[in-house]
């Protein structure tokens, strides 16, 4: 077994037979030109259908490979219609009376070493696209063909570097993952390789040696390992990591726009919890639908300052324009405890946990709570958002954040901005103090939303950071769970749903239980969308409710 | 002559797509358009020779703009820089 490394810039694994790419090199031919005018012709009639040739494949590169490798192409044929390109060559054809192949392939090889010294690793990858640029003007002057893979099989495919109309040009259901001598994480084979979803190694050098061709390779596009013949204990290793990929895969095949139901037909939302605008790109990969917890503390944690309407309005804006309609329930600023900024001036704290945090801070300093809801209000008016408090102990506190939001629309209405009138409001449940009054809570707002890292932590008097408290630290503790129930149950009566949006929500041991006490909403991790849905699927509720809610709210103790 | 001075906001620098995409803005007018880096100056229609001074994020550089349209074409690359780069 030969075990070569690599730079992984596309994860997944693959194997197969190792095929080498076989390049039609347009062997450049030198001599010299009498009529320097028909040959300057010659080129420029090359040049024209090589511009024409790489407009089509920026068309065919975005229907396949994406906007972004579309913009490759586009950005190939200003190059090969260069004038900075084109003085250089017709310099060498007329004054040189060199023939155009030799001119086309003396300036690429100048203009690929001025990127190539280029000390920026951007720059220094576009070598490679004035090389692909010379070679598809030769070919089209010496009538080469381009090459290609030639193999019954799917193959994993390894070449010096591919250009960008090598890798469009290609069958792509005969490649199962590549490897590349030189390259980076912005290489074309890069960029194709992800999108294509399949595994790429670059940067392997000279290790892959052509004796190699044919041989079986494993490769791990994740960590850049790169076997050949690999033995059996590496190969049974690696093809359990593929399998597992798989299933991943398939599940997404599998589930992805099936609704939440159980067999017996009770339903339950699956959304997400999510830190930035950007994730929502991965909320809608997995199908969620919603976001459960939008963390607003990204905005002030990436500020030197106070972060102001405007920002804040096109954060959230962002975040609720690109979910296409899907609730967004965006939690306001949740700091204090662990989390710390150093331009609030919070002086320290005996106790953080139990200060000054989250809801207690905009309570007592409404100048920022109100600038947040500003934002949030205007930016209702771009999709389905929902409002919930962090951090509540007691009902005049929801009352004095909703007079807060009531001031916030009338001060739009009176200016003339839109703002939607029916944005949700709810709370966190996270102390054991407002699951308890939950049935008094539940009549001031639209939502309860448990943060099960929280009370468990408030409930068992546990520190969650304490790494020597994790045998007491349980959040399946029967006092945790009954508290769920029963902020459940006093939800139901005053006609509220309730979520959980902890890391509990995904834990999947414990599905049967939030359906049997009647959670309606889920709010996890993008990645564990799919895994749940698997599972409430695959539950009757009918069958297993009565044994969990004895077992959690009887005198003896069941499995929890 | 027109000219002006602009500091590059873009994380990659002058890079191939906005380059290009100025060199087609620079082709509406008649005047000659010369980005200048410290000693180094080209013709900004030279796509890649404009590549090839690697302006990156923080420079500062001066545009010249100079020809019979010169005060309506260096407001419009302005714009453009401000919009792109």
């Amino acid at each position: 077994m030969i075990t070569i490394q690599g730079k992984g810039v596309s994860t997944g694994v693959a194997v197969g037979p190792l095929y080498f790419y076989h390049r039609a090199k347009s062997t450049v031919s030198r001599y010299e030109v009498t009529d320097t005018d028909a040959e300057w012709a010659r080129f420029k009639t090359a040049q024209e259908r090589a511009v024409k040739e790489l407009g089509d494949l920026a068309e065919k590169a975005r229907k396949e490979a994406g906007e972004e490798a579309a913009l490759l192409f586009e950005t190939h044929a200003m190059m090969a219609e260069d004038l900075e390109f084109e003085e250089n060559i017709q310099s060498l054809i007329h004054d040189k009376k060199l023939n155009a192949e030799a001119a086309v392939s003396d300036t690429a090889a100048q203009f690929a070493e001025m990127f190539a010294m280029m000390d920026d690793a951007y720059f220094q990858a576009r070598a490679a696209d004035v090389k692909d640029v010379a070679e598809r003007i030769l070919g089209i002057l010496t009538g080469a063909v381009q090459g290609g893979v030639d193999s019954p099989v799917p193959v994993i495919l390894a070449a010096d570097d591919l250009a960008p109309s090598e890798t469009v040009q290609l069958d792509k259901s005969k490649i199962l993952g590549f490897i590349t001598e030189g390259g980076s994480g912005s290489s074309h084979t890069a960029i194709l390789a992800r999108t294509m979803g399949i595994p790429a190694i670059i940067g392997v050098g000279d290790a892959m040696k052509p004796e190699y061709a044919g041989h079986e390779v494993i490769i791990d596009g994740s960590n850049g390992s790169i076997l050949v013949d690999a033995d059996e204990a590496a190969r049974a290793k690696m093809l359990k990591k593929m399998e597992e990929q798989k299933k991943t895969q398939a599940l997404l095949d599998e589930f992805k726009g099936k609704p939440n139901v159980t067999k017996d037909g009770q339903s339950i939302r699956i959304y997400c919890n999510i830190g930035s605008p950007d994730d929502v790109t991965a909320v809608l990969k997995n199908d969620a639908g919603g976001v459960g917890l939008f963390r607003s503390e990204f905005l002030y944690l990436n500020c030197d300052d106070y972060p102001d309407e405007d920002y804040q309005f096109e954060a959230y804006k962002l975040a609720l324009s690109n979910m296409e309609g899907r609730e967004v329930i965006i939690r306001t600023l949740d700091i204090g405890a662990d989390k710390q900024i150093a331009y609030f001036n919070m002086p320290k704290e005996e106790n953080p946990a139990l200060g000054n945090r989250a809801l207690r801070i905009c309570l007592n300093r409404p100048e920022i709570f109100h600038t947040q809801l500003r934002a949030l209000y205007r930016a209702s008016a771009f999709g389905k958002l929902g409002i919930m408090f962090p951090m509540v102990t007691s009902v005049w506190e929801v009352r004095e954040a909703k007079k807060m939001c009531e001031l916030v629309k009338k001060e739009l209405t009176n200016e003339g901005i839109p703002f939607d009138e029916d944005v949700e409001v709810g709370i966190m449940i996270e102390t054991p103090a407002a699951a308890i009054i939950s049935d008094r809570l539940a009549k001031e707002v639209d939502f309860f939303s448990c943060g099960t890292n929280d009370l468990t932590q408030y409930t068992l008097a546990c520190d969650r950071q304490n790494n020597d408290l994790g045998r007491f630290f349980n959040p399946h503790h029967t006092a945790v769970l009954r508290l769920l129930k029963m902020v459940c149950d006093n939800a139901h009566k005053n006609g509220i749903w309730v979520g959980i949006c902890g890391e509990l929500g995904a834990d999947l041991s414990l599905t049967e239980t939030f359906l049997s006490i009647g959670i309606d909403e889920l709010s996890v991790s993008p990645r564990s969308v799919l895994p749940l849905r698997q599972k409430v699927r695959d539950i009757d509720v009918r069958v297993v409710r009565e044994k969990i809610l004895t077992d959690l709210m009887g005198d003896t103790i069941g499995e929890i | 002559m027109k000219s002006f001075e602009y500091t590059i906001t873009d994380p990659v620098g002058i890079h191939a797509r906005p380059a290009g995409v100025l060199v087609k803005e620079i082709k509406k007018f008649v005047s000659t358009v010369t980005v200048n880096k410290g000693e180094k100056s080209v013709n900004a229609l030279k796509l890649m020779a404009l590549m090839g001074m690697g302006i990156k994020q923080g420079d500062t550089i001066r545009i010249d703009v100079e020809g019979a349209d010169e005060d309506n074409a260096a407001a419009e690359i302005e714009a453009f820089f401000k919009a792109n780069l």
